[in-house]
């Protein structure tokens, strides 16, 4: 493997994940707009965006510990598949938040919503969104350690999965504190 | 080695991954929307210097629906506007120039084979054609296309039934525009690591010709900027299709209320903005580098001031995300806030000024080669200040506020905006297309469509800041309306004939192109004496560029009538003779 070609493929994601920030930074700075402004819901975070963000945190230490074994030679299997199960325990956390908030009467759409409610929505459903990707390259990235295709010289594919899913998890930790404070 | 191999027509022409191909791609589909776009201006400017009066050619374009009796359709009329500045702004300046002249040059100039990601670098094409299909069906919905301008503005945008161009037309503009931006950042991802990582031995950052650090810098601004338009995109989606209240609040349409409450327009427009205003120098940063090139080339000088070219453009690009709060400023701003925003617009002048200083100083003493280039590159400047000199006025909140939205505004983003990309586009193609398709394009067409073309665009824009003043407000009907402007009807009608006059020289220019590509006199392998490496390739296009190894770079670009030189100029690959200092 090039040392081109892993500097160009690592510089790919950190300037698409620049890229994604802004994205979400449109968006939270429409909620600092928003909510300033009157008829201001507030909201109780549901506790599944608690659990949520433990998983999420766990995954990704998972995933530096799966880096740091094929780097020195050992099989990352366990933790690749370990830190997927925790993304997807991750997206079924998220999915039952929005069912305990329609539980609450805050609803995304139609009558019973407000912009409060609404913005929590999408910003989780586009976070969703960006993880469902992540999981794509976890799955991808399961499969391969399964098949030993990693090696100490080679493991490129674990190291940007990594990036990514850290990047993933800072950025919904960044969400949630956010959230948790802006739509109280 | 070269990667050059045998090819089928599909992967040569079609699903290229070559970025020449790409590049051409690019740059027709971009032409073929200027025309398209081009042609809707002149169609609304025969109703604003007629109004309410009948057109044939009207009826033959729109048909009896939209032009009954040859009478443009009022719905229409705000299509046509909305349309013409969506194509002109994304299509032909954003992806035309930066997708054609990115492509084309970043790795010829830096001496790479193609790009980081060939497949990327396809995908961003072929994301942009299927953007282009779905913007031109929206033309043939049954109720219209977007009417509500190219900044889509809620709540006309928002509500499908406010009127007839937000309802399937407006989606499609906005499915339209996210294809788009994916795209761009496809697109862009790929230009700032290609830069970064792939340039040949000896090509430092202090040797990259200006076109590669305008063209790095603008895929910076579109990576940062167009995210946030998807998000305000994605917003307005749902609040049209869903129900949500992020833009709207308190409407009453035909008496009934709707339940939409506590959203705010004016949120709208401060993610608009922020993607709108550095959006303007998307458009204009490719432009400032081309003619950087070509001038330098033309005057057979070294550019002047290369550092401070490179600063201008950073500050320029800096500066452009901290002052969207100035297409605000009658939005009930807080006036603190307006005071900062004027402050932070009126900083650009001073990068601008830099640059319009070294490119008059480039052109002192120069010995001019007057090529068609060349020429659109000296009525960029032309235009860059012109342009420049009446956002003094916008940018400053006391002064706008009395032109705001008025034909002032219209001259003002038209000249610096549109005309210096168009004619810094222009002048790309004139001087790259040797590289391009192996042949020259003709020189006296070329002089014809640069005059025509000059004459004519300030003979539209420049009246426009009389209107403005006038207090003649942009995107209406009719001016016939208000006996207030009956007195400005000779200036529309001056204007519209400018416009048509102007639009006709550009087949010139099309004819030009497609009949050089194929009868042109053939060009040397560096027609312009140029020292950039895209000049060492053959002339015969190659997948892989170089048939061998990929040339080193021993000097900056801009070495020309160096003292004790053999020739004018001195190609990067030539190495330093003995004694010799790098510029």
């Amino acid at each position: 493997m090039s040392t081109t070609k892993n500097n160009t493929s690592k510089q790919l994601l950190w300037v698409g994940m620049a890229g994604i920030s802004m994205f979400f930074a449109g968006l939270t700075s429409a909620v600092i707009v928003r909510s300033a402004e009157h008829g201001w819901n507030s909201i109780d975070m549901p506790i599944w965006f608690w659990y949520s963000t433990f998983a999420i945190v766990v995954s990704s230490i998972l995933l530096i510990i799966a880096q740091n074994q094929v780097k020195r030679g050992n099989s990352p299997t366990i933790y690749v598949v370990g830190a997927l199960a925790l993304g997807l325990f991750f997206a079924y956390c998220q999915l039952k938040g929005w069912e305990q908030l329609t539980a609450m009467g805050m609803y995304f759409i139609g009558e019973g919503s407000n912009p409060a409610s609404s913005f929590l929505y999408v910003i989780t459903f586009a976070h969703l969104m960006h993880v469902v990707g992540g999981l794509i390259a976890l799955i991808v990235t399961a499969v391969k350690a399964v098949q030993s295709k990693y090696t100490k010289e080679n493991y490129l594919g674990i190291e940007l999965t990594s990036i990514y899913w850290h990047f993933l998890d800072l950025l919904w930790v960044y969400l949630f504190v956010f959230l948790l404070y802006s739509v109280k | 080695m070269s990667d050059h191999h045998k090819e089928t027509f599909i992967s040569k022409y079609v699903f290229s991954l070559d970025h020449k191909m790409i590049a051409k791609q690019f740059l027709i589909t971009g032409m073929l929307m200027g025309i398209i776009g081009m042609l809707m201006s002149i169609l609304f400017r025969l109703q604003l210097s007629n109004p309410g009066e009948s057109f044939a050619v009207l009826e033959w374009f729109l048909g009896s629906k939209w032009a009954p009796g040859g009478i443009l359709d009022p719905n229409m009329y705000l299509s046509l506007v909305t349309m013409h500045g969506t194509i002109l702004v994304f299509w032909v300046l954003t992806a035309g120039l930066t997708g054609t002249f990115a492509n084309f040059l970043i790795p010829l100039q830096i001496g790479a084979r193609d790009m980081a990601s060939g497949f990327m670098n396809m995908l961003s094409y072929w994301f942009f054609f299927v953007a282009t299909i779905v913007l031109l069906c929206s033309l043939f919905v049954e109720t219209g296309p977007a009417s509500a301008g190219w900044t889509i503005y809620p709540p006309l945008s928002a509500l499908p039934q406010s009127i007839p161009g937000s309802g399937l037309g407006q989606d499609l503009w906005l499915v339209a525009i996210a294809l788009f931006i994916v795209s761009s950042l496809l697109g862009g991802l790929n230009y700032i690591v290609t830069i970064l990582n792939l340039r040949t031995k000896g090509m430092s950052m202090s040797r990259l010709p200006l076109t590669m650090w305008a063209i790095l810098i603008t895929a910076i601004l579109g990576v940062l900027s167009f995210p946030v338009l998807l998000s305000a995109a994605l917003l307005l989606i749902f609040d049209r299709s869903f129900g949500t209240s992020f833009f709207l609040s308190d409407i009453i349409i035909g008496g009934e209320t709707l339940h939409n409450s506590g959203g705010s327009p004016v949120l709208f427009e401060h993610l608009f903005w922020f993607l709108g205003h550095p959006e303007v120098y998307i458009i204009l940063l490719p432009s400032l580098g081309i003619v950087s090139e070509v001038m330098s080339i033309n005057t057979r000088k070294p550019i002047f001031g290369y550092k401070a070219m490179v600063g201008a453009m950073l500050a320029i690009a800096f500066l452009s995300f901290i002052v969207w709060g100035h297409h605000m400023f009658i939005t009930g701003m807080d006036p603190f806030l307006g005071s900062v925003f004027t402050f932070t617009t009126l900083l650009i002048a001073i990068p601008s000024a830099v640059k319009v200083f070294n490119y008059l100083a480039t052109l002192w003493k120069g010995s001019i080669r007057f090529t068609p280039a060349m020429l659109f590159t000296i009525g960029f400047v032309s235009t860059f200040l012109t342009g420049g000199l009446t956002g003094l006025i916008l940018g400053d909140s006391a002064l706008d506020i009395n032109v705001h939205d008025t034909y002032f505004v219209v001259g003002h983003f038209h000249i610096v905006m549109g005309l210096s990309a168009i004619y810094g586009m222009f002048s790309g193609v004139y001087h790259w297309f040797p590289k391009m398709y192996g042949r020259m394009m003709n020189k006296k067409l070329g002089y014809l469509h640069f005059w025509v073309t000059f004459v004519s665009a300030y003979g539209v824009f420049f009246p426009m800041h009389f209107l403005g003043l006038a207090g003649l407000p942009r995107r209406y009907y009719t001016n016939s309306a208000f006996p207030m402007f009956d007195g400005l009807s000779d200036i529309n009608e001056i204007i519209t004939f400018f416009a048509i006059i102007g639009g006709l020289v550009q087949l010139v220019f099309v004819f030009n192109f497609f009949y050089s590509i194929f009868k042109g006199t053939k060009a040397s392998t560096n027609p312009w004496k140029a020292n950039t490496l895209e000049w060492t390739t053959p002339v015969e296009r190659i997948h892989g560029n170089w048939p061998g190894e990929i040339p080193s770079v021993h000097r900056w670009p801009y070495d020309y009538s160096k003292p004790g030189a053999d020739e004018d100029f001195v190609m990067q690959t030539e190495p330093l003779k003995e004694g010799e200092t790098e510029h």
